[in-house]
């Protein structure tokens, strides 16, 4: 590579190494202006180079013109959490540019709309001017699809700045438009050109950062956390999904509805091993999930904070007459309507115990696409297996990034269907009493409508009820019933998935987490190493109830940092209900709400000054 | 010497499944003496024995409310299901998405249909799923001890002397105007018509929604309510007297030009329609609505099956679903093959 390290005009004393694999590009546009294409194509480019790579979109609650940003990290140790400072700025948004511009790293670099005039703004930063309106009219007559071809401009701009492979950004861009769209593709390639051949003409490199293969990312797949619940859904043999639009879910339901459409449709009679309705509201879409798991279907609903919370009363009815559904909740902010399109954990607490009088529901913490794909199939044996609410709880980073994933294995173990007798059994066993403990472990036999047999018929309620489902005021009847439901509960710990835990031996810290903090928990690890020389372990919980690794750990240190994303520390919360005093005095808490994916750097600031080292 | 012979016993009735009509009773109802809602439990359990319905394959499903007690109290041997307020409609719709071959009987009251549920109940409406909707209206909350429902007329009023000033939601009107394909009303008292309307729903394939007027016996059977014993016997007015032809049975009925009227249903039973209201007929959609607009400003609360479609999907029929109920389809059916994943993995590589 030719390019030197630059001085940069001005005082300010700025690092010009050469940074290789490891920095961030931020992309800042308009809301509905198209740039996800673009950003996606840079994106997988880098991908394919081999380098790993993540693809944080933050955008507004809107259709069209409010600012939106795309961050692409590059890094080479393969840390994929997002991180705050940026350090390439790609400056498409009139209205956000001044603002982006002075959130640059010092010695960052930034392409930028030529008529937005930015270079005067800082002497510490590069800035490469480009004329994209001028670049875009000869690449596309069409005046009305330049808005959009205008954005791959800067694909070429920024692959020929940071050295990015062109053959990978063509098959990454003809792969984004897939085969019907070739005419599309050629179009924006076209675009792509034009702003390669602009930058080899009029801008020499002269800031520090460069893309150079590497070999990790091989076998990788790129996919984002709602397809890869999606499909675990459709390999888990879902039947029924009833669905109420939300973001960030419906991201979730439209591709396995077009998975449904493409993998479960009899080909000659066009018949449907699934149902899918839209239903009218959140109430309507679980009580249909409901009413079909009771019925014996593999029955879903997806949804967010705000629908959970109006599925409160109908998640009860379920819990206490012991119906299997499965419930994905793809958490985003609240309270009330929050930020609808930023990311939280805000329904860890809610989750364990929605619905009023005693209730405790079983969640999977999905951390990772592998973990969608594999906790949704577990979801579902787990609800047929306990007959109850089971949630899933991921979130709107996981759920509507991109991010690098090992392609999914096939799912080996057969679908568990729990205890339903059939016509044969009862004829064996002359009748069955609906909710009795026959195997001693709390979990009881049932029947599904339309078995054939006289002895099969039970009535299910939300009232109290005896064994035989019999309506019941009696407080003995009461109190049997609630505690075989706990016993219930803790029984589930025998089929969860196990905790992911990493113990460092001479380390006095733990770090504990659930869901998407892992990837900040982890590289903070590394930071608190090398900066502070302070030694941690660390626990990602990937279910509720917590299982037994939770104790070992917290008793193996003397201090342990509960990472939660969101203000009032629910998953601290959630852990101080199951523990011990003694337990409970060791938690310490690091909290982040503002609604940005988890970064590094906020829990090794939080830690750090709490540690006061 | 003369033999005396003992009578032998009558032969227990049966049906044509062999069953007694017993059988199709459940527990011991719990309701207020005289409720009507007792009274539409016994013609439910008759209809259900009078057309061979196979008791394991019904799903009674109710919401919340005096009116949802009563699947407790027929067809014993079924499966039951009582949920939560109002939203019976999805708990059954659900259900049938399960098990399509599921004869689903709802039993609902005012105000689980036309105030909490009242979403759920439009929205069921329009997707016509193969169930039969009852609806015990008594314009009452009668387990909350009495407050007015939105079935209240104007001018009703409470035991308390409290007067109704808002208008009353009439669930069959939406049930026409919505997209309910057998649309019916009648009196918890008029034991011959209200037992043929619920053959008939027995019969229909689509979504079958009955508003049966059932009084409150404690709490709104008073003078002043529109829904008492007394203003029924003098208000309602039935369009027509009903006849059944069960399908197993052949027999040739004159149908008088213009005065009556026969609709075929869809498992071939015949429903004999002799028309008091000459107009009216049932297969018009905007004359129904109109003449239950045109009544209800004479103060005539209209009885009989106001509207039947015989043509429209079913929600069933909609979503294409295979033979086999999706509850029971083996996992060879529900898991796609290894090599769908491989393809898709690649997709995403």
């Amino acid at each position: 590579m030719s390019a030197s390290p630059l001085a940069l005009a001005g005082d300010a004393p700025v690092s010009t190494q050469r940074v290789v694999n490891d920095f961030s590009i931020q992309v800042a546009t308009a809301n509905g202006s198209g740039s996800q294409t673009a950003n996606t194509v840079l994106m997988r480019s880098i991908f394919q180079m081999g380098v790993p790579v993540s693809g944080k979109n933050l955008f507004p609650s809107n259709i069209a013109g409010l600012p939106t940003w795309f961050t692409i990290r590059a890094n080479h140790k393969g840390y994929i959490g997002r991180k705050k400072e940026y350090d390439f700025l790609v400056a498409m948004n009139p209205e956000t540019a001044r603002e982006d511009v002075e959130k640059l790293q010092p010695g960052g670099a930034a392409v930028y709309d030529e008529p937005l005039g930015l270079d005067k703004l800082r002497q510490d930063v590069v800035f490469y001017p480009v004329p994209f309106d001028k670049l875009a009219g000869p690449v596309c007559p069409e005046a009305k699809l330049r808005k959009l071809v205008r954005n791959m401009i800067y694909d070429g701009v920024v692959a020929h700045l940071l050295g990015i492979d062109f053959d990978e950004m063509r098959k990454a861009l003809v792969k984004q438009f897939g085969p019907k769209k070739q005419k599309a593709a050629e179009l924006n390639w076209g675009a792509v050109l034009a702003g390669k051949e602009y930058a080899e003409k009029n801008l020499p490199k002269r800031d520090r950062f460069f893309i150079e293969p590497m070999n990790k990312t091989q076998g990788k797949i790129i996919i984002d956390g709602n397809t890869a619940a999606a499909l675990g859904c459709i390999f888990a043999g879902v039947t029924v999904l009833t669905w109420y639009p939300i973001t960030p879910s419906s991201s979730l339901a439209e591709p396995l509805i077009s998975y449904l459409e493409r993998l479960r449709v009899d080909k000659e009679s066009g018949e449907a091993t699934f149902a899918v309705i839209q239903a009218e509201d959140e109430l309507a879409a679980v009580g249909m999930a409901i009413g079909a798991g009771w019925a014996g279907a593999r029955a879903m609903t997806c949804t967010s904070g705000p629908g959970i919370s109006l599925m409160s009363e109908f998640i009860g009815l379920a819990y206490y007459a012991e119906i299997p559904v499965v419930i994905i909740d793809v958490q985003r902010v609240g309270p009330s309507t929050g930020l609808p399109t930023r990311t939280m954990q805000g329904d860890t607490l809610k989750n364990a115990v929605v619905s009023h009088g005693d209730t405790l529901h079983p969640i999977l913490f999905p951390c990772s696409p592998e973990e969608c794909f594999s906790m949704a199939q577990d979801a579902f044996d787990l609800a047929e297996l306990y007959q109850t609410p089971v949630f899933v709880n991921t979130d709107l980073d996981l759920g509507m990034n991109n991010w690098m994933a090992d392609p999914f294995t096939y799912p080996e173990k057969p679908e568990v269907r729990g205890k339903v007798l059939t016509a044969e059994d009862l004829n064996r066993l002359g009748g069955f009493a609906r909710y009795r403990d026959v195997d001693g472990d709390a979990i009881p036999y049932r029947t599904l409508p339309g078995t054939n047999h006289p002895a099969a018929g039970y009535f299910t309620r939300g009232t109290g009820h005896t064994e035989t489902a019999a309506y019941s005021e009696r407080e003995d009847d009461f109190i049997n019933n609630m505690d075989r439901l706990a016993r219930k509960f803790e029984g589930l710990l025998n089929h969860l998935p196990p905790d992911e835990t990493s113990v460092n031996p001479r380390a006095r810290v733990g770090l504990l987490c659930c869901g998407t903090s892992r990837y900040a928990m982890e590289e903070s690890q590394d930071q608190l190493a090398q900066e502070k020389g302070l030694e941690t372990s660390r626990l990602r919980v990937r279910a509720f109830p917590f299982g037994p690794a939770v104790e070992d750990f917290i008793d193996r240190h003397d201090r342990v940092y509960v990472i939660d994303q969101n203000r009032d520390g629910q998953l601290l919360s959630l852990l101080k209900l199951r523990l011990s005093a003694e337990r409970v005095a060791k938690l310490r808490s690091v909290r982040y709400y503002g609604g940005l994916p988890l970064d590094a750097r906020t829990v090794t600031e939080a830690i750090v000054a709490q540690e006061g080292i | 010497m003369s033999a005396v012979e003992t009578p032998a016993p009558a032969p227990k009735k049966t049906n044509r499944l062999g069953f007694e009509i017993i059988q199709y009773r459940g527990g011991k109802t719990t309701l207020c003496a005289g409720c009507g809602h007792n009274a539409i439990t016994e013609r439910i359990i008759e209809a259900c024995f009078e057309m061979d319905v196979q008791p394991w394959q019904v799903a009674k499903m109710s919401g919340i409310g005096c009116s949802s007690k009563t699947p407790a109290y027929f067809l014993g041997q079924s499966h039951g299901f009582n949920g939560v307020h109002g939203r019976a409609a999805a708990t059954a719709t659900g259900a049938l998405l399960a098990n399509k071959h599921l004869k689903c009987i709802v039993v609902s009251g005012d105000g689980d249909t036309a105030s909490i549920g009242l979403g759920h109940f439009m929205h069921m409406l329009r997707r016509n799923p193969p169930l039969i909707y009852i609806i015990e209206n008594n314009g009452v909350y009668g387990l909350t001890k009495g407050q007015f429902s939105a079935t209240a007329d104007v001018g009703s009023r409470l035991k308390s002397g409290t007067l109704n000033t808002l208008p009353p939601i009439d669930c069959c009107l939406i049930a026409i105007e919505m997209g309910a394909t057998l649309v019916a009303r009648s009196f918890s008292g008029d034991k011959k018509q209200l037992s043929v309307i619920l053959k008939a729903c027995l019969a229909h394939n689509g979504l079958a929604v009955v508003d049966v007027i059932s009084p409150c016996t404690t709490f709104n059977d008073h003078d002043g309510s529109t829904k008492s014993y007394a203003y029924m016997k003098d208000h309602e007015e039935p369009i027509h007297e009903l006849g059944w032809i069960p399908s197993y049975e052949d027999i040739h009925v004159e149908i008088e030009e213009g005065a009556s009227q026969e609709v075929e249903m869809h498992d071939g039973s015949r429903l004999l329609i002799h028309k008091l209201e000459h107009d009216y007929d049932p297969t018009d959609k905007v004359r129904a609505i109109k003449y239950l607009h045109e009544a209800s400003q004479r103060k005539e609360v209209l009885t009989g099956i106001l509207y039947v479609d015989r043509g429209k999907q079913t929600l069933i029929e909609q979503l294409r679903l295979v033979g086999q109920p999706l509850a029971t389809l083996p996992e060879r059916l529900t898991r796609p093959p290894r090599e769908a994943l491989e393809k898709i993995m690649d997709e995403y590589r």
